[in-house]
């Protein structure tokens, strides 16, 4: 139910972005979706991949570093208060998240953003229980395009 | 500058010392002269030195006659301050064997340093100064516990370096086995300190760091090896420094001091008091001196130590200034010698910064880092003068293992070391976290200041 995300340290300065993309396209890696996070003096750029286990390899051979964390995805209804259910859910369970990003996926006539949490078992059953529709790994790497 | 200041008893039983193997044992009377016996013994042979370097090398004749001293104007310890210094600059001047004082055909050993830039300087030994040598690293081997019947690892490069050689004498003239396993390949140190079970290792402090991560690589946990302590020295380390690698292989550790120019290994070396490193001063006569003024420091104070060898005979050298920054510390030590004992080199008089006033050495900001990091990260420290204010920016590595996604975290850790740097110091600096290998390296070794205020003025 969890997803692997790699996040890469990033010096905050001209051209740092284009790198790894780069070594990426090189290697036949395509990015399903990203997210960038920074400060005036370095920036922490959080990839999803297919194949995460290569992508790791081909970023750590060109000289980053590179962790891989559990994130979740969840489905979000696509109308006005889908996101604030889910908020609404999280808060209720005194749920922390500890960052977010929306997530370029698409089924049907919902949407889907991607939540770190610091507990993620406690997370999903939790949004489970509430009714949320948890992505799959599975479903994230097969419905998207590439 | 605030200093690791021990307490003044001995090391404590710990990882597999007993209390037996950490006996005080004293091998030579002459470490325990009393100040007013070593003072006269020094003069006297101060006096011969001075002399013979009058008489028989050519620099130090036309060194002495600028000066307008002459042999017979030493008559007291005090008039050392009339003598002229000897840089490294004068032993390149010199190259290759310039500043010998006995013929050629007398020497019996050849040693170099191979300075990070310019020329090597090479030094001198007569048969005489090779025994004098091996006694001087025996002293500070059995200060620090090394007995007949151990087995000593050396990871010290055999060669022009003083530091394989010297110490192999010394271990020898204790009575104690030796490995001469030499230094590189270092998967293979750890198959000979397991297979072997050296009691003792003798290396560089950051070879050893090195020994214990290829050690844990391997599959051998270095707290499982059979060793027992170690002698480290030929480079600056930390206080953290020793802790961290104390720990790691559950070990006693000892720091020791000397520079090829003065003889190499057995100039200082620390008892089991561990509250500094006790200077051979029957053998070395030391100053501390502020190196801009090279008038002496105060009492206790941080200065640049220089060494006057006292018995040298191939190559007798006059106030030798090391760049070394240190300070002496002259109160008694339980241990019953009474040489003055230096502190570790906090260091060189070449890194000194001066910021906004206070003086400031890369080993602090590596000090700090240690603190923050557990192990030693690469850094470099850069320095300049937009305005009338310096300023400095630490740039420091990041370590795949202190990387995390959150945002959070990153900048926390930014903050401690920005903290520690402030507490040790006393200096508010820029941190920045860069990526990993992204600071240049020169030859194996890290550069670690950038000074724009330099190239500023000119
Ligand atoms: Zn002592």
């Amino acid at each position: 139910m969890k997803i692997p995300q790699l996040s890469l340290f990033l010096e905050n300065r001209p051209g740092q972005l284009g790198h790894p993309c780069r070594e990426l396209a090189n290697a036949g890696i395509n990015i399903l979706t990203l997210s960038l996070a920074d400060t005036q003096q370095f920036g922490i750029l959080r990839l999803i991949v297919r194949d995460w286990k290569r992508a790791k390899e081909v970023l750590e051979g060109a000289g980053h570093v590179v962790n891989v964390t559990d994130v979740v995805a969840i489905e979000v209804p696509d109308r006005p208060g889908g996101m604030a259910e889910l908020m609404e859910a999280l808060e209720s369970a005194s749920i922390n998240i500890e960052y977010m990003y929306a997530f370029n996926y698409r089924r049907g006539n919902d949407a889907a953003v991607v939540i770190r949490f610091d507990d993620p078992d406690a997370a999903l059953a939790i949004l489970q229980k509430a009714g949320f529709k948890i992505v799959s790994s599975t479903e994230v790497f097969d419905n998207m395009a590439g | 500058m605030a200093g690791v200041r021990l307490a003044a008893r001995p090391v404590a039983p710990h990882g597999k010392l007993t209390a037996f193997d950490l006996e005080n044992r004293i091998l030579s009377p002459d470490e325990c002269l009393s100040r007013c016996e070593l003072e006269a013994l020094q003069l006297a042979r101060l006096r011969q030195t001075v002399a013979r370097a009058y008489e028989r090398v050519p620099h130090y004749r036309d060194c002495l006659r600028r000066h307008g001293v002459g042999p017979d104007d030493v008559r007291s310890l005090n008039d050392i301050a009339r003598l002229p210094f000897t840089t490294k600059d004068d032993l390149r001047d010199n190259y290759p064997l310039g500043m010998l004082a006995v013929p050629r055909e007398n020497l019996a050993r050849v040693h170099g340093s191979s300075g990070t830039t310019g020329k090597p300087t090479f030094v001198a030994y007569t048969r005489t100064d090779l025994d004098t040598w091996a006694r001087l690293c025996a002293r500070f081997l059995t200060a620090g516990c090394l007995r007949p019947g151990h087995l000593v690892h050396i990871a010290f490069g055999y060669g022009l370096f003083t530091g394989g050689f010297g110490l192999h004498a010394g271990v020898e003239h204790v009575g104690a086995a030796i490995v001469p396993a030499a230094s590189g390949n270092t998967p293979r140190q750890v198959t000979l300190l397991h297979d072997l079970g050296a009691d003792v290792l003798i290396c560089t402090p950051s070879y050893a760091v090195n020994i214990a991560e290829v050690a844990a690589a391997e599959g051998i946990e270095p707290s499982e090896l059979p060793l027992k302590f170690a002698h480290f020295g030929g480079e600056p380390w930390t206080e953290d420094m020793r802790a961290q690698i104390e720990q790691a292989f559950g070990i006693v550790a000892f720091d020791n001091y000397g520079l090829s120019e003065i003889i190499g290994p057995g100039v200082s070396g620390e008892c089991v008091y561990r509250c500094g490193m006790h200077i051979q001063e029957d053998h070395f006569l030391v100053e501390c001196v502020d190196p801009d003024t090279l008038e002496p420091v105060a009492e206790g104070d941080y200065g640049e130590l220089v060494f006057t060898t006292l018995t040298k005979e191939a190559m007798p050298i006059l106030r030798y200034r090391t760049r070394d920054i240190s300070r002496l510390d002259r109160s008694p030590c339980a241990c019953g010698r009474t040489g003055v004992r230096m502190s570790r080199v906090v260091g060189r008089t070449d890194d000194m910064l001066i910021i906004r006033g206070v003086n400031v050495f890369p080993s602090q900001i590596e000090e700090a880092l240690l603190r923050v990091e557990g192990t030693a990260p690469q850094y470099l420290i850069e320095v300049d003068r937009p305005g009338s204010l310096d300023e400095v920016t630490v740039r420091v590595e990041i370590r795949p293992q202190d990387f995390s996604d959150k945002m959070s975290q990153m900048q926390a850790l930014r903050d401690r070391i920005d903290r520690e740097i402030h507490s040790v110091t006393g200096v508010r600096v820029t941190v920045e976290l860069v990526e990993p290998l992204t600071l240049e390296r020169y030859a194996g070794k890290a550069r670690r200041v950038i000074d724009r205020r330099v190239t500023r003025l000119q």
